[in-house]
């Protein structure tokens, strides 16, 4: 903590300036954290929203951050700018560790990096006139006069390809598209280097986001802007976009240069996310890795790979190597029942039916097993492990069946030391073995995923999917 | 990205690979389908207009399509545009102020649906022999109350229209139709039931108990949002049997069996244990997987969805999409999909209605629609999704869509036409056929409203390009009416995000 104290001291001066010309780097992010703490008394366990990540955004370069909702990516994008303070980790701005900024010395920061938020309707104030809304960044830092305040947002106006006519007009005289112009004229009035897009084309039709991408990708020209692009349409990121960072669950699973990722995916949730994007061309004709259930929630994580509840391409223990994939899938199914009832609070209706003994009001396991199982050809091996689990989940101790289930089906992906001592040991004791990022290309491209590790025999993701599901 | 470019050399290229998983889909929808040229939804000149104090908006304003058993077909267009509106008035669900307008008509030609009916509402069934025995439709057209000539119906001459044309869009107006009379039987007496093999149910005369049959019991929707659809203090199961109670008599126990069968069919696994929980213990997914049960409880035949996956992540989005093919192609559905997305649209449908401020202005297969779209609306609108075309920059279509608060005389799209010429502003262009259609489209007929196609104009004028200038004028005339257009339409797209 005391290293950061020092280096605030020393690099106040270049927010101001902008002077660090040697480098090419404007952030630096490592291993940033934000938990949002449970409600109650006693707090309870945190939603974990950023979960580590690590990862470098270039002076007017734009970073596309994409992933599914709840993923963690806007989180991301508001502790970046100190809109939610950091559980843990560093974000350095030309070398200031800015989570550890406070009062006069962050508000003075906050010049220098903005946001552009998703939804025009709602970040605008109905009742201020538009040129009070783009000028009041202005009269919070007191810049300058307000004679040339408001000249300044005229000009700003104008920029963003409206009208200075429109200073006096309110919110709701304008289209979306025209509202998102004023959203992004907001954020320049502070001349910022670094802006955080929020979603900021999703809310409007394809023919007006159009135009705003095309004034966005003007912008960055004109003043040199570096951007954070957050996403979920992904022919967006590949067209604005010139590095990628794919979030899932708190972590990054994949970051690397546009075209090269979109072409040539190495991780297997960059591979999924790309085949289910619908494209706008009936003659494409594509293997659509559907992912299975949801990703699970983030004050639960798995241990492992975070991916691993739902990866395509998770690898199997080599005992159970020539199991079907029906069967594989069907196992899936299984522990993520397992795990939705282990989670499910009961209501003490069920409860009191359970201790007289009466069968709880969601149906038995057998019924679910006869659902998953009664058309699969089940070896025998596998079929005592099901009996033991069905055992225990029949008395209640869902976490103890899954707990079994994961022993004996999981593997490295799930956190089981892949040849360590297994069975005997309990799961708590040891601690859980999290995949690795690794180069995946000569352009720096790294990728959260055990198959990528040089030392271990996996095969390569791609392979594996080609096999599982095409 | 450069096979991208030119979509038509793709296709052809692509063909191969793609013959034989669309051509055997479309094959064996075609031996479940039976007859797929007999279309269960006719659509004709549907216009819903809303009455304001202001103003009156012609919402939708002369709509013409088909909906076949086992077809998707696709509406796509921007906000404001009517494609909502369109399908709540297949729906019956448009509210005050909102009104379908005489000459309007939406039939339901579904046999069984018809015997069940004449069977059950005998007093509002018709025999269209008997009534036309009486009445010559040619001579309809000479009643004083009804303006329509034979184009009303898309024909040329007056010896073609029937009087299925008439009873639907002017039963109001004709004194031999009762007020309730809204099934109409041909081939085949009223006196039995088991006899009728042809006939249609008028959904704009459908009012009370026929209605409420109609809806939810042989025409579903699945709506955007699932949790709107969904009611947050019942349970997902009491919600199903409640569907199953009022269209199948279901109860108790049986209906109980029943939601988790239907729960299980979208493919939610533990059902059973799923069908007592609450709305809210349901993940985004999930929900719209139960709504797509209820929409399916009673086994309807026709589908309506309203951008059922705009609020969902792609992987979501990709299950939902599966699932609804699924259901399609085990259920022969008839499926209305509304969307903004043409990559939706691309990988779901069989034909598409491109709408333009209350109107169709293109249809066409969906191949030809990628490969070779005529109307510039439908072409601007390709031009601006990223990825489609090589180029730093996206093409954009400039303003807004207007509100269509008065009849159109002139192309609703001419203001914004990079095409435009002069007669576009003074001339109403009618749809035209265009095109011979992609070969993998097969049937579908691919028309367009567009000047451009209508050889007496483009003769005359050349079609000059308009300067950037003009059409940023038209974005700041239309600054203070585009909240009226967004009005007219219930959806904000939006992806959740903390």
């Amino acid at each position: 903590m005391s290293q950061n104290a020092l280096e605030t001291g020393t690099a106040e001066a270049d927010v101001d300036t902008g002077s660090r010309q040697d480098s090419d780097v404007m952030v630096e992010v490592r291993n940033l954290r934000t938990y949002y703490e449970g409600d109650g008394l006693l707090g309870g366990t945190p939603v974990k929203a950023v979960d580590g990540v690590s990862f470098d955004i270039k002076r007017g370069e734009t970073l596309g951050l994409v992933g599914e909702s709840g993923c963690g990516k806007s989180t991301l994008g508001r502790t970046l700018i100190q809109l939610e303070s950091a559980t843990g980790g560093e974000i350095r701005f030309d070398g200031t560790d800015i989570t550890t900024l406070s009062g006069a010395d962050l508000k003075d920061w906050r010049r220098n990096a903005q946001m552009v938020f998703q939804d025009p309707d709602s970040s605008l104030n109905d009742r201020m006139t538009i040129g009070e809304i783009v000028r009041e960044p202005l009269d919070v830092h007191s810049w300058k006069t307000p004679r040339e305040r408001r000249q300044h947002v005229k000009e700003l106006l104008d920029t963003v390809g409206l009208q200075r006519e429109h200073y006096y007009r309110y919110p709701h005289q304008f289209s979306g598209g025209q509202r998102q112009r004023i959203g992004i004229a907001r954020t320049l009035t502070l001349e910022p280097e670094f802006i955080v897009l929020d979603e900021p084309v999703s809310a409007l039709d394809v023919s007006v986001q159009a135009e705003v991408i095309n004034l966005l990708e003007d912008l960055q020209e004109e003043f040199g802007l570096t951007y954070l692009f957050i996403a979920h349409d992904l022919s967006v990121v590949r067209h604005i976009c010139d590095r990628v960072a794919v979030m899932y669950l708190g972590n990054i699973m994949e970051i690397g240069p546009t075209e090269e990722l979109f072409s040539n995916p190495a991780n297997p949730y960059t591979h999924s996310l790309l085949s289910a994007i619908p494209e706008p061309d009936p003659t494409a004709h594509k293997d659509r890795i559907t992912l299975q259930g949801t990703p699970p929630s983030p004050r639960f994580p798995p241990s492992g790979c975070p991916f691993s509840t739902r990866c395509p391409a998770r690898i199997r223990p080599p005992e159970y190597q020539d199991l079907d994939n029906e069967l594989w899938h069907q196992l899936d199914t299984l522990r993520e029942v397992l795990r939705e009832r282990d989670r499910t609070e009961k209501s003490v209706t069920d409860r009191i039916r359970e201790l007289l003994g009466k069968e709880p009001h969601f149906g038995t396991i057998d019924e679910i097993y006869a659902e998953l199982f009664d058309d699969q050809v089940v070896p025998p091996a596998v079929e005592e492990v099901l009996d033991d689990a069905a055992e225990l989940a029949r008395g209640g101790n869902e976490q103890a069946a899954l707990d079994l289930l994961g022993a004996e089906f999981g593997s490295v992906c799930e956190g089981h030391a892949p040849d360590g001592a297994d069975e005997a040991n309990d799961a708590d004791a040891e601690e859980p073995v999290e995949p690795d990022y690794h180069v995946v290309s000569p352009s720096g491209r790294r990728s959260l995923c055990h198959r990528h590790d040089s030392d271990a025999d996996y095969r390569k993701p791609e392979h594996v999917l080609d096999d599982r599901h095409r | 990205m450069a096979m991208e470019s030119n979509p038509t050399a793709d296709a052809q290229s692509t063909a191969t690979s793609t013959l034989d998983t669309t051509a055997t889909a479309a094959s064996n929808a075609t031996t479940t389908a039976g007859d797929r040229n007999d279309p269960i939804i006719t659509v004709r000149n549907l216009q819903t207009s809303f009455f304001t104090d202001k103003e009156v908006i012609r919402a939708v304003d002369g709509v013409d399509f088909d909906i076949r058993p086992g077809e998707t077909v696709g509406v796509v267009g921007e906000s404001g545009s009517g494609k909502s509106v369109t399908a709540r008035s297949i729906m019956g669900l448009v509210d005050s102020p909102g009104h379908i307008l005489e000459g309007s008509s939406i039939r339901f030609q579904h046999v069984p649906t018809l015997r069940s009916f004449a069977t059950t509402f005998a007093g509002r069934t018709v025999s269209l022999d008997e009534l036309e025995a009486e009445h010559d439709p040619t001579s309809l057209f000479d009643h004083p109350e009804i303006d329509a000539t034979p184009s009303t119906f898309g024909y040329d001459d007056r010896e073609e229209a029937t009087l299925e044309d008439f009873v639907g869009a002017y039963g109001d107006t004709l004194e031999f139709i009762g007020a309730d009379e809204c099934v109409f039987v041909r081939d085949g007496g009223t006196d039995d039931p088991e006899s009728i093999t042809d006939g249609f149910v008028e959904l704009t005369r459908c009012t009370g108990e026929i209605q409420r049959k109609m809806r939810g019991g042989r025409i579903s929707m699945v709506f955007q949002d699932p949790l709107t659809s969904l009611n947050p203090v019942y349970t997902v199961g009491n919600q199903l049997e409640e569907t199953l109670r009022l269209h199948q008599d279901l109860s108790g126990q049986a209906a109980t069996e029943e939601a988790v069968e239907l729960l299980e069919a979208v493919g939610i696994p533990d059902a059973r244990r799923r069908v007592t929980e609450y709305p809210h213990q349901f993940s985004g997914g999930m929900r719209q997987r139960a709504v797509i049960a209820m929409a399916l409880a009673c086994d309807p035949e026709v589908l309506i969805c309203d951008e059922p996956t705009t609020a969902l992540d792609v992987t979501i989005q990709a299950q939902i999409l599966d699932l609804l093919k699924e259901l399609q192609h085990e259920r022969d559905l008839g499926i209305l999909f509304i969307t903004h997305d043409m990559g939706v649209i691309a990988e779901v449908t069989d034909r598409v209605n491109v709408m333009y401020a209350g109107e169709i202005v293109e249809t066409a297969g969906v191949h030809s629609l990628f490969g070779d779209p005529k109307h510039p609306y439908t072409q601007g609108l390709l031009e601006s999704i990223p990825g489609r075309q090589q180029g730093e920059r996206l093409q954009t279509i400039e303003g807004n869509v207007p509100t269509p608060n008065e009849p159109a005389t002139y192309c609703r799209f001419a203001p914004r036409c990079p095409k435009a010429f002069g007669d576009c502003e003074a001339v109403h262009p009618e749809t035209v056929p265009v095109g011979d259609g992609h070969p993998e489209d097969e049937q579908a007929a691919h028309t367009t409203a567009c000047l451009l196609y209508v050889d007496e104009y483009t003769a005359a004028t050349h079609p000059s390009s308009r300067t950037p200038d003009q059409g940023a004028g038209e974005v700041e005339a239309m600054g203070g009416s585009a909240d009226a257009a967004t009005d007219t339409e219930t959806e904000t797209p939006r992806g959740d995000d903390r």
